[in-house]
This record gives structure tokens, sequence and C-alpha cells, in this order.
């Protein structure tokens, strides 16, 4: 009977209802989608940010981020590989060593970033098989070349040709030699597109005269969130002579960007919640003001007034209930179709993005927990404003409240 | 044997004290046996309102104090007030007596809800209450949908549920016609004669005193006629 009291005492003004009901769909509706977005708009960049070149983590050698140079590799051996291979939330190693050296064809000459790889490990980490535009992608053993388009395109390359590179090698060693090209590989951020040459990695090393050195090791994951946890733990493991280093650090512009769009998320969910709060609570007043004389009547003839007050709490709980599980109902199918559909910006922002190599697509995440967590804010705000009336009702004086 | 149900000493209850001091009630001694059907009457302001309040515990004497069947109700305080107003006191008042979304029928099962009575006791009860009423084919009707005076009879209905020790009603037939206000009377008086119900009612209306078996006249918080009790009809045979 309560429950039936309860639930007609919500429709006993329905336009107000209605209206304060309405006000948490939208606001709940709004603060899922845009959190979505928040999420899959971050994951999505975080995971192009990864990909695209630097993985997760990297290992260095300690100094060597500060000075990208060759004698500042380090040797990769068995016992290092051990040292590594023990941590199953790690999903995969690139070892890579990197020079900047010149490359010329006929009368071009060109500075370009020599990448010597793994090219089995390179593609689990970058997907760098995916890139080729031409030509086809290279073996461990082959004394070859893949070379990115834009550069291609400056020393008028094609697939086949052969280039020479000549720059210094470990320990000022003289390295020159030439290769054919074997592919011809896309990137979306200019400054990759017209310097980048990878080159298998033991012919890099044998090249630069620096057999088993390595300048890095980037390190795929397999879950985001343990990031943390993973480079302290390669920190203690790796010990003082190297550096271990996540993307964020390797690229703090963009950790900065992201970094700022979440907190002006924050603001606004806020900022939204605020109003929605403001809105409740001014429900609850006029409610409370309109019906003070059945308070008093019903507190004169024997209700108790924590039954009273927890009524009345229970009708603002379940008004913002409706509202929520409303907003829940529609926000999923824009969820889900922004997920499939990520939405395509243009302008600056779009050329922002494309010039860190980005697509600029706007993805919305699907994740539960976001769900979840919005919906239980709502709520926490409609109970907070729920002891409002619980508050009210206990000062009633029956007498005062029945007066006309 | 001692048939005294309310024990009223020396009421006093005083507003403004601290300007102008008004004394609604001034040292008023009053003693309500078993069975009485009481009206009070008195001119506008003369505090027949207060009186009840204080009878009923819903408002406490500045001096004096209020004793029901033994309890001293003036020392009682929050939920046990509470409590004991459900239990033992009924209560109509001028109008907006019921709750606008609840059905005739819910109003009265509502309040031996807040008691704890079982179910199938509750519904049995209020099907009795109605009938008594004369209302029954009215039990799924809300407020609303009933006339002033149906509703005065679903509040009579209500306040005898939880079998109180008496029913205050202040001016209960105040927004009747004579008509409605008549059958109020009569359902009130059967009540009383049949059931031995204690009635204990404020009004203005001549009709309606006239239906009184004792009637007390307050002014400026006094006392100032209280007439003779009749013989109770069961104390006769
Ligand atoms: N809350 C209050 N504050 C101040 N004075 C009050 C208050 N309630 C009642 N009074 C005063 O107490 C006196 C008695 O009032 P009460 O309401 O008991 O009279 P009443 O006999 O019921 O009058 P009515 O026939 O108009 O209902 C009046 O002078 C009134 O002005
Ligand atoms: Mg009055």
């Amino acid at each position: 009977m309560i429950a039936k009291l309860t639930w007609r005492n919500l429709w006993r003004n329905r336009r107000r209802t209605l209206i304060t009901m309405s006000s948490v769909t939208f606001a709940v509706f709004l603060a899922i989608l845009m959190q979505s977005f928040q999420k899959g708009i971050f994951d999505n960049l975080v995971n192009n940010v990864v990909s695209f070149y630097y993985g997760y983590i990297q290992v260095h050698k300690q100094g060597y981020w500060n000075e990208q140079v060759l004698d500042n590799s380090f040797f990769y051996d068995d016992s290092l590989v051990m040292k590594l291979s023990g941590n199953p939330d790690i999903k995969g190693i690139t070892p890579r060593i990197e020079t900047f050296l010149l490359a010329s064809v006929g009368n071009t000459t060109k500075g370009c970033m020599l990448v010597g790889t793994d090219p089995v490990k390179e593609n689990l980490l970058t997907g760098l098989e995916a890139k080729i535009v031409e030509g086809k992608y290279f073996t461990n053993n082959e004394q070859a070349v893949l070379i990115a388009e834009g550069l291609a395109g400056k020393l008028k390359l094609s697939v086949d040709d052969t280039i020479i590179l000549f720059g210094q090698g470990y320990h000022g060693a003289m390295a020159a030699a030439k290769y054919p090209v074997r592919g011809i590989v896309h990137f979306g951020s200019p400054a990759l597109n017209d310097g980048l040459l990878y080159l298998p990695l033991t012919q890099a090393q044998f090249f630069l005269s620096a057999e088993n050195m390595l300048t890095s090791l980037a390190v795929g994951i397999h879950e985001p969130e343990k990031m943390p946890a993973i480079q302290q733990q390669l920190l203690s493991v790796m010990g003082k002579s190297y550096e271990v280093m996540n993307w964020k650090e390797l690229m703090p512009d963009i950790a900065n960007h992201i970094k700022a769009d979440g907190s002006s998320f924050y603001i606004f969910t806020g900022i939204l919640y605020l109003i929605i709060a403001f809105g409740i609570f001014g429900t609850i007043l006029m409610m409370t003001a309109e019906r003070q004389y059945e308070f008093g009547m019903l507190i004169a003839i024997g209700m108790k007034k924590i039954s009273l007050g927890k009524m009345l709490l229970f009708e603002t709980l379940l008004i913002t209930l409706l509202g929520v599980i409303l907003g829940l109902l529609i926000s999923l199918p824009f969820v889900f179709y922004f997920d499939k559909t990520p939405l395509r910006i243009t302008g600056k922002m779009a050329e922002a993005y494309e010039r860190f190599g980005f697509e600029a697509l706007f993805p919305a995440a699907v994740n539960s927990s976001i769900f979840i967590t919005q919906s239980l804010i709502v709520l926490v705000i409609a109970f907070l404003i729920g002891l409002y009336p619980l508050w009210h009702v206990s000062t009633i004086n029956p007498v005062l409240a029945m007066k006309k | 044997m001692n048939n005294t149900v309310i024990d009223a000493h020396n009421l006093t209850r005083i507003y403004d004290e601290n300007t102008i001091p008004v004394y609604a009630l001034n040292s008023v001694h009053l003693h309500i046996t078993k069975g009485e059907f009481t009206a009070i009457k008195g001119p506008s302001g003369s505090g027949k309102t207060t009186l009840l309040n204080m009878l009923g515990g819903l408002d406490e004497p500045t001096e004096g104090y209020v004793n029901i069947n033994g309890t001293n109700i003036t020392q009682l305080k929050g939920n046990k007030l509470i409590d004991f107003r459900l239990n033992n006191i009924g209560f109509v008042f001028q109008s907006y007596n019921l709750i606008p979304v609840l059905t005739a029928q819910e109003n009265i099962e509502f309040i031996m809800l807040l008691q704890k009575r079982p179910k199938a006791e509750r519904e049995q009860r209020v099907t009795e209450l109605l009938k008594e009423v004369g209302l029954i084919e009215k039990a799924g009707k809300r407020p609303g949908e009933l006339s002033g005076g149906q509703q005065q009879r679903v509040a009579v209905a209500r306040a005898l549920a939880p079998k109180p020790q008496f029913i205050l009603a202040d001016e209960p037939t105040a927004n009747l016609d004579s008509v409605s206000a008549g059958n109020l009377l009569d359902i009130m008086a059967k009540l009383n004669r049949e059931e031995k119900m204690t009635f204990i009612f404020s009004t203005h209306d001549q009709r309606v005193i006239d239906r009184a078996r004792r009637v007390i006249t307050l002014e400026d918080g006094k006392i100032v006629s209280d007439t003779t009790p009749a013989p109770l009809v069961h104390t006769n045979s």
C-alpha cells in the first residue's frame, strides 16, 4: 500500500513529475554520451599514439632520450631477453636500432631516420605491413629497405629501385651501402612519412657496425590500464643503466592534450549535474510546500515522521530512477551507433590530429562502467536531495502545518 | 469504577508570550468520561481548537496537563506521542482529512497499516466501517469523487478504525450543508450509542449543539458553562 501511495503521489502533479524526470533523462543521456565519446576518443588516440610508432613503453639505455645517438645504444643478449619475457601482461617487444643518416638516389640526397627492426615483431606492434602502399613487406634476412612514401617521392624512388645510404655507424665507424627498395609505406604523420626508412634488424646492425646493439625496445601490452605497473616492474628488472619511459613521457604534447580534454569534460558534467540537482531540488521544494497540510494531517493521525520522510525520499528516488532508466535506454542505441560509426571531424581539429598521424575519428566507447557510474552519480544526487524532505518533515508541527 | 477517559488539569495555553500574551486557554479543568457525546461551543477565537489540540496531544499546554486513561500525554514526546495518538485518539478535522490519492477504502486501511494490523483484519474492518458510515458502495472512490459529507463520513470511519479511546472532531460539519451535517451527526450518534464511542466535537452550529448530551461553552479561553451530562444510556439498563 505504501508502494501504491508512493507511486500515486508521484503522479499528483503529472506535468512537474514529467519535467523533472525528463531533465534527469536528458542529463543522464548527455553525460553517458559525452563520457562514452571521451573514453572512445581517448582509447582511440592512445591506440593510435602507441601503435603508430612508439608502443606503450620504451626501454633505452640511460640518457638516450636526451641524446639520441648510436653511441647511446645498448647490448642486446639472451639475459636481457630472459629478464623481459617473464611478464604475462606484455604482449610483445620490438627491438630497434635507430639513427639519422643520408639517403641518396642519383643527384638527390635527403636526411632520413633509419629504423632497423625485427619485421615480424614490428608488424605485431605497429602493423607496418598494412601500411604498405606499393611493393611487399620485407623478411628478417633480406637486404632490402622499406621506405616512407613522402621520402620516396622526394627521392623519386619506386619499388625495386636502388637507394644509397651513408652516414656514421657505431663508435664513428663509416657506414655506406646500397639496398633495393622492397616496399613503400604510408604514414599519416608528415614527419614520419617524409623521413622513415626501415631495414631488417640484423642487416641494420651490420650496416652500422653495431652487432647486437639496440637503441630501443618498444613494448606492447595487453591492457592499457596496467601500464603503470608494467613500467614499474620493468624499471626494477632493468636497473639503473636503462631508462623505461611510457608513451606519455615520450610524447608529452599528446598526453597533455588528452588530459586537458578530460578535465573540461568533468567540469561540463559537473555543471550538468548541478543543474539537475537544482531541478530536482526545486521540484521537491514545491512538492513539500504544497503538501504541507497533508503532512500535518498524517502526523496528527499517527504517522511517524520518519515513515513519512522515507516515503518522500522514495518518491524522489523513484522519479530519478525512472529518469535514469529512460536516459540509459535512450543513450544505448546512440553509443552503439557511434561506436560502430565514429564521427569524422574536419577542419583545424582534424588537421591537428592528422599532424600527429591519426585519423580524425571520434568513436564512442561502449563501456558498461560508464552507464553504471553515470546512473549511480545521478541516483546519489537524488538521494542527497531526498534527505531534504526527510529533514523538513522532522521539523513539522502538525498544528501549524494544518493552519490555513 | 472509574470511567474517566480524559482528565485535563489547569490547561493554559499562552500565545505570544514575549509581546502581548494571548490566553488561548486559561486554566481549564475538564473531565470526560467514557461514552460521552460532548459539544464544545463558543465564539470564534474562544479557544475551541486550542482545547481540542491539547486533548489530542497535538499541542503542548503552557501550563497544566492532560491525562488520558492514566497516561500523562503532556510528558510524551516524539514518536511515543505520535504512537499514542495513533492507538488512542481518533481525529476528524474540518476538511481535507483524507489522502487525495487513496480511495475511501484505502484511506481507512492506511491508518490500520500504520498500526501494523494484519491484512485480513484490516480488510474485514474496512468493510465493516464503510457499512457503518453507509459508504460501502463508494469504497473504491477517491476523496475527489466524493461529496464533502461523504468525505467526512470516511474521515469518521478512519478515526474509528484504530479503535481509539475517543474521537476528537474540530468543526466536522463546518463545510457541510445541513442535510449532510445531519447525516454525519446521525452516524456519530449511532456509533456513540451502539459502540459506546466517546465523541468530543467543537461547533458553531446550533443544530449540532442540540444533538449533544453535554455542552461546554468557552469564552476567552475559559469554560463559562458546562451542562450536566445526561445520564448515559448504557448505565440505565
Ligand atoms: N498559532 C497561533 N499564534 C498566535 N495566536 C494563536 C494561534 N493559534 C490560535 N491563536 C489565538 O488563540 C485564540 C484561540 O484560538 P482558537 O483557534 O483556539 O479559537 P477557536 O475557538 O477554535 O476559533 P474558531 O471558531 O475561529 O475556530 C485566538 O485568539 C487565536 O487568535
Ligand atoms: Mg477553531
